[in-house]
């Protein structure tokens, strides 16, 4: 076990709790239809962004996904712009083009979120590539699901990373479901991370509804990547509390109340709140202050976006090309 | 009443009664009954070997429908959404449409990829694209382009019954408008363009989700007093050119309407086509409605980029002005 300071307890909490009030307010604005397009809920997942991220650095990189909100919270996103760019507003990340699946932002080193499973992980290795090229001691971590490794572009990306030895983590979370089909349907075993050794990488199971844990893991495969050591994967057991996409079941059982009912039971949020207050870390009323000040940050991005214009229509036309010379087609 | 989706369900539903060499498979078709309920109730009624859910991953998909064809089954493999085929593009465009070919005719392979494609559902990048030209360009693949529930019906089960490899692209648009339609159903076949809609000023031509979109500018522009022919080509290979020909040489103008980017897009093609075989029939340039030349674009801004009536009736009035 590692020494975790009581800063780096209240840092995982803040980062939970900043990507739960972000979900659930985006959550409601899909169901008053304010939010256009598909939205993939990070609800119940939190730690494993919160951990992951707490043991990087603003210039190490991470590649995230479909469901990449908590990502970018939790690498210190900004309210604002993310929720305009969901809200298809022109001052939105994306300035309003991109929506839920395409946010990115250099300046955090958050390469994007991505609408094809698996798609993130080979540009993360690339990202390590460039930090080794560089010489730079940063780190590339590539978010990914338990289905994205059922595809060819993550196994490209694990072998390639292994092969050259790359600074970089592969953190996968696992929540026992791609889209409505459970794990045990799509891969003949339990534990993603038996993958890793077939690309010789160690791999590491952690709960994914402790973010401590998390945390810990993470550091210490980050470690292993800036000093020369390689890629680590990382299994994080976690759980989404609501649909695949939007909040609703579409009247589809394939989950039981009972089973999200028993993750429920674990969550993330109230788990560290519990342990801090035994630590003596955090009061309820620290807590509910921390709630307080997330729940204004939000009201203030919902309200930024819904002051914001919506792109203009030629704005579709531009950053296609840096340059396109000739006739326009 | 019948929806789109109703008539494929329908029409895998026969061909998996009549064929038991027939597999429906993809991500979430079997217990789920598809994102869009496109295979509901195909998994209960024929068992877990007959229609079954598979691990995301496109290309195995592909290529496991390759091996079960050339094992002789005449698989139905789904692709969930247009842009998830681009995983799968080297099974398609390396394998699935030149193994015949390669092998000299010695292996058919009978395999209809059902793809929901086309924008218009307020989706975005990857999940409203349309990949025709792709296929279109790639010989040995027929690609076949319902516009109405009846044609999803009978071009489906003609598609699974044909030897050849068949990307079936589904406007995943028109999946739930109702209209009253018997089934079965057998409309006319593969590579014969229809006549929606006859008229003597310009032709129109759609296929897939713009051929709706033709017909509504027809009748807006019947108000004004203009008469437009609509014809929905229905499959692009093979390609009814000469229906197209026919009714350009008549009205003497021709507009296109694709939702697919301009370049290169089908209307290139048509447009080619057209003004070789009825060059001195044509009063005006043959022009195009399309979407643009850039990636799919958001929900809010899809309206402005997908071809309406306006882009159409645009269209129309400037090949109208050659007299
Ligand atoms: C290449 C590709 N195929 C299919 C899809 C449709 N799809 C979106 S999310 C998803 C499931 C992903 O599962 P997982 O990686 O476990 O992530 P989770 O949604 O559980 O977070 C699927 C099949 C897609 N976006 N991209
Ligand atoms: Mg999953």
């Amino acid at each position: 076990m590692m020494d975790i300071s009581d800063d780096v307890l209240r840092d995982l909490h803040r980062r939970m709790v900043r990507i739960r009030q972000f979900e659930e307010g985006a959550g409601k604005l899909a169901e008053q239809a304010k939010l256009p397009g598909f939205l993939h809920l990070y609800v119940g997942e939190e730690a494993v962004a919160a951990g992951a991220c707490a043991a990087l650095t603003d210039e190490d990189q991470i590649t995230s996904t479909h469901r990449g909100h908590g990502h970018l919270v939790a690498k210190g996103g900004d309210f604002r712009r993310m929720m305009a760019e969901l809200m298809g507003r022109a001052t939105g990340y994306c300035k309003g083009k991109g929506g839920s699946m395409h946010i990115s932002d250099l300046s955090l080193g958050m390469l994007g979120a991505n609408g094809i499973v698996g798609a993130g992980t080979p540009i993360a290795v690339g990202a390590a590539f460039a930090n080794r090229y560089r010489d730079n001691g940063k780190v590339a971590l590539a978010f990914f699901g338990d289905g994205a490794t059922n595809i060819g572009a993550f196994h490209e990306a694990a072998n390639m990373a292994c092969a050259l030895h790359l600074p970089i983590v592969f953190m996968c979370e696992n929540n026992g479901y791609g889209e409505f089909t459970p794990r045990e349907k799509t891969m003949a075993i339990t534990d993603v991370v038996d993958r890793a050794a077939g690309y010789g990488m160690p791999g590491v199971i952690v709960d994914g509804m402790d973010a401590v844990a998390v945390y810990e893991a993470a550091v210490e495969a980050v470690a292993r990547a800036r000093a020369g050591d390689g890629p680590t994967m990382i299994e994080a057991k976690t759980y989404r509390y609501y649909n695949h996409h939007g909040v609703q079941n579409m009247g589809v059982q394939y989950r039981t109340d009972d089973e999200i009912e028993a993750w429920k039971k674990r969550d993330p949020i109230s788990g560290l709140e519990a342990r801090m207050a035994e630590l003596g870390v955090m009061s309820a009323d620290d807590a509910t202050a921390v709630w307080a000040e997330v729940e204004a940050e939000l009201g203030d991005a919902v309200q930024f976006a819904e002051d914001s214009p919506f792109p203009e229509p030629e704005a579709l036309l531009s950053d296609v090309y840096t340059v396109m010379e000739g006739a326009a087609r | 009443m019948t929806t789109m989706v109703e008539a494929i369900n329908a029409a895998l539903r026969d061909s998996l009664a009549d064929d038991e060499k027939v597999l429906v498979f993809g991500q979430d078709v079997g217990r789920l009954g598809g994102v869009f309920r496109v295979t509901d109730g195909l998994q209960d009624r024929f068992g877990p070997n007959r229609c079954f859910d598979t691990p995301l991953a496109e290309s195995a998909i592909v290529g496991t429908a390759i091996g079960l064809a050339m094992r002789g089954f005449r698989p139905v493999p789904e692709i969930q959404f247009d842009g998830f085929s681009y995983p799968a593009f080297e099974q398609i465009i390396s394998h699935l449409a030149k193994l015949r070919n390669r092998t000299r005719g010695a292996i058919t392979l009978p395999i209809t990829l059902r793809i929901p494609s086309h924008g218009g559902v307020g989706a975005i990048e990857h999940h409203s694209e349309s990949p025709e030209t792709y296929f279109v360009h790639t010989a040995g693949l027929k690609v076949v382009t319902p516009a109405t529930p009846a044609d999803a019906y009978s071009l489906l089960r003609e598609s699974i019954s044909s030897d050849d490899p068949i990307v079936f692209l589904e406007p995943k648009r028109r999946y739930y408008s109702t209209i009253d339609l018997e089934l079965p159903v057998t409309t006319e076949p593969i590579g014969r363009a229809v006549i929606r809609r006859s008229g003597t000023d310009a032709t129109l031509v759609g296929y897939g989700p713009s051929t709706g979109i033709a017909l509504d500018a027809a009748d807006a522009a019947a108000d004004e007093g203009i008469s437009l022919e609509v014809i929905d080509l229905r499959s692009l290979v093979p390609l009814d050119i000469h229906t197209v020909v026919e009714s350009v040489r008549r009205t003497g103008r021709c507009v296109i309407v694709h939702e697919a980017a301009r370049t290169l897009g089908m209307g290139a093609e048509l447009a080619a086509l057209v003004q070789e075989h009825a060059f001195y029939d044509l009063e005006a340039p043959v022009l195009r409605a399309t979407g643009f030349d850039t990636p799919n674009p958001p929900p809010r801004l899809e309206h402005h980029w997908l071809p309406d009536i306006d882009r159409v009736l645009d269209c129309v009035e400037q090949t109208m002005a050659h007299r």
